[in-house]
């Protein structure tokens, strides 16, 4: 190779590298780009037509002014209550047997592997089963089948980061509490469990956030209702619902309310997920890792 | 440290002194009270192994709401499988009168699946063409070439894009995208790429398959970039530092010492996107214009299987209406499984060992 093509080839190779340098610059500028977008907007719009009316006011009428959607801020709170009744002990449970009993084991990695798919899966999928299951027996929607189908949805996240965050206490805190003779239940709940009860409930509050702007399952199970409901056995209305019919209406008025409902969401995930980050990268659980 | 109960401290004396030098009388409380402590041992193994299985059967839930879930759908799709068979998912049907071919037509009860099949398959390859460099780009930003400052800032961005929940995007898409993609981005394909046949004018409102695939494509953005950031953290540095110490330059490094061994975990990140985008709802259906037809054009409107199902199911009044739609619902649930699990087992190819940092 002679000095010329050396001096060429190098030359080549420090351009490739910038070049690269200033795609991936790009791509992330391209993938900031559209968030600021929505969230700008959003803030913008959701603003601008936030009023106390939206806190305190159930629908009006297609067509008429003004209205909130105090019910539909009630219908989400009932429908979380009831997922999160599920879908909390049931994920915590679970979290702990992955962590505490099946270390290793051959059903401890295929309950994790199928936590993990049953997290890919389709919330309509879901919505269509918890359908067939609880509304077509009963032959009517219901707030009690859309929180089903809510609570399912939350168990594996809450498995998953519950198991997560066990794993992270170390193994001393368990032998000395076994050491002192208590049984091993009692370790578990009052040791382990306590020890990462931090990290334990950002799991709760991230799956929470995941289930509280979910509007696919609760098409067919909560229905919505454009009055106020607090019966576990009626079409309830929930935030998410409201928006997807008033994005899709024709009338401004609607397109009004639902970027305020649209904000009112995204505040509440907002604070959510950065309480998660808050306390997963401050290291609550400091003391126990 | 919460309150733990020792039972019976004084035990150890216990068994030496009941040898048989006190009366009758305190020999018997003195077993009584090692029956007690026996039977509250005991209690406590009972307790245990109850606790034990309690546990247990919070995780078989999860296989448990998997068979629930295939069951009550091959249950309710009974109808449509026995009606139309497998053709339902390529057989379309023909009008005797016009001789144009039908693909929905609930009042004639006649179904098939493909314009939705379809639909989801553009619309998600769509997306993954759009978002599968930036996500890439962004995970080799951030590993490689971030500075350490700006590291947290910018991946918790990319969380947040994630934690949005999908009604949102759908409003945003269609207040926002809607008309930037009706008056600017499609004249402009149409005026520049009409003459490949895949943009063409006839459809104004702005709504359709490139729609659904742009909104898609940042919905799918996070997930796959998290993932390629995890494998790619994955990857020993001493990787990195024998290219390096080859004289290579960052990008060969990167080429050669991270993504050639990241590249089946990057392939599962992937696939876990695509598994997302087959199974988004809200977003498309809001955007996507449905209507169940094939179409060239990637401007025209089209519908996508979740989204009919979105969009059709409580207006649905017919049986077999139902039970064609719930069959779509098992075809989706079919196949997210089928992509989510080859996903995962790829990205745990990779990381499996590693320690995790990047999530």
């Amino acid at each position: 190779m002679s000095v010329e093509t050396f001096k060429f080839r190098s030359r080549l190779r420090a351009l490739t590298d910038g070049a690269v340098t200033a795609l991936a610059i790009l791509a992330t500028v391209l993938v900031v780009a559209p968030l600021v977008a929505i969230f700008g907007y959003l803030v913008f719009k959701g603003t601008n037509s936030l009023s106390m009316a939206f806190f305190t006011h159930v629908p009006k009428p297609p067509g008429e002014v003004g209205g909130g959607m105090a019910n539909a801020i009630l219908g989400s709170g009932i429908l979380l209550a009831v997922a999160s009744a599920i879908g909390v002990p049931i994920g915590i449970g679970g979290g702990i047997y992955l962590a505490e009993f099946g270390r290793g084991t051959k059903l401890a990695n295929a309950v994790r592997f199928t936590a993990d798919v049953l997290n890919g899966v389709p919330s309509i999928v879901m919505g269509l089963a918890i359908y067939s299951l609880i509304v077509v027996p009963q032959k009517h929607f219901s707030a009690l089948s859309g929180g089903v189908a809510l609570g399912i949805m939350m168990i594996p996240t809450v498995c998953r980061t519950s198991e997560e965050m066990l794993l992270m206490v170390p193994h001393a805190v368990r032998e000395a509490a076994l050491g002192l003779g208590v049984p091993n239940w009692r370790s578990v709940l009052s040791i382990t469990v306590k020890t990462a009860s931090p990290g334990i409930i950002t799991g709760c509050m991230l799956a929470f956030a995941r289930v509280a702007g979910e509007t696919a399952p609760l098409i067919f199970t909560a229905l919505g209702n454009q009055f106020w409901s607090s019966s576990l056995n009626q079409p309830i209305a929930a935030l998410p619902l409201q928006i997807y019919v008033y994005a899709i209406s024709p009338y401004d008025d609607w397109h009004r309310l639902a970027w305020a409902g649209a904000l009112v969401l995204i505040v509440l995930i907002v604070l959510a997920v950065s309480l998660v980050r808050f306390v997963t990268s401050r290291g609550v659980l400091k003391g126990a890792s | 440290m919460p309150e733990i109960r020792i039972s019976e401290p004084q035990l150890p004396q216990n068994p030496a002194s009941s040898e048989g030098q006190q009366p009758a009388g305190g020999n018997t409380a003195q077993v009584s009270e090692v029956r007690r402590f026996l039977l509250s041992r005991s209690n406590s193994a009972v307790v245990d192994g109850g606790f034990h299985w309690l546990m247990v059967l919070c995780a078989l839930s999860i296989f448990g709401i998997v068979a629930l879930i295939a069951w009550r759908l091959v249950v309710s799709s009974h109808l449509a499988w026995s009606k139309f068979g497998f053709g339902f998912f390529y057989k379309t049907f023909t009008d005797p009168d016009t001789h144009q071919s039908i693909f929905w037509d609930p009042v004639n009860a006649r179904f098939s699946a493909v314009p939705f099949i379809f639909g989801t398959l553009v619309s998600s390859f769509l997306a993954l063409l759009m978002a599968v460099p930036l996500a890439v780009g962004l995970a080799i930003f951030l590993t490689e070439m971030c500075p350490r400052a700006l590291r947290g800032p910018l991946a918790f961005l990319t969380e947040l894009l994630a934690a949005i929940p999908s009604v949102i995007y759908g409003l945003w898409a269609v207040f926002v995208l809607v008309p930037l993609m009706r008056g600017h981005v499609n004249p402009l394909l149409v005026k520049s790429l009409g003459w490949t046949g895949l943009f063409s004018d006839e459809n104004p409102t702005g709504l359709g398959f490139l729609t659904a695939g742009v909104i898609l494509a940042i919905m799918i953005l996070p997930i796959i970039s998290s993932l390629t950031r995890e494998v790619m953290t994955a990857v020993p540095q001493s990787q990195r530092e024998a290219v390096l110490a080859l004289g290579a330059t960052r990008w060969e490094m990167i080429r050669m010492g991270v993504l050639r061994n990241a590249r089946i975990g990057i392939v599962g990140g992937i696939m876990l996107g695509l598994g997302r985008a087959l199974g988004e709802t809200m977003a498309v259906t809001m955007v996507i214009g449905n209507t169940p037809e094939v179409h060239r054009s990637l401007l025209s409107n089209g519908s996508s299987m979740a989204a009919v199902i979105a969009n059709e199911f409580t207006e649905a009044v017919d049986d077999a209406h139902l039970s064609a739609l719930i069959e779509i619902a098992l075809a989706l649930f079919v196949v997210t499984i089928i992509v989510n699990a080859l996903a995962r087992l790829l990205v745990w190819a990779v990381t499996r060992g590693a320690p995790s940092q990047a999530r």
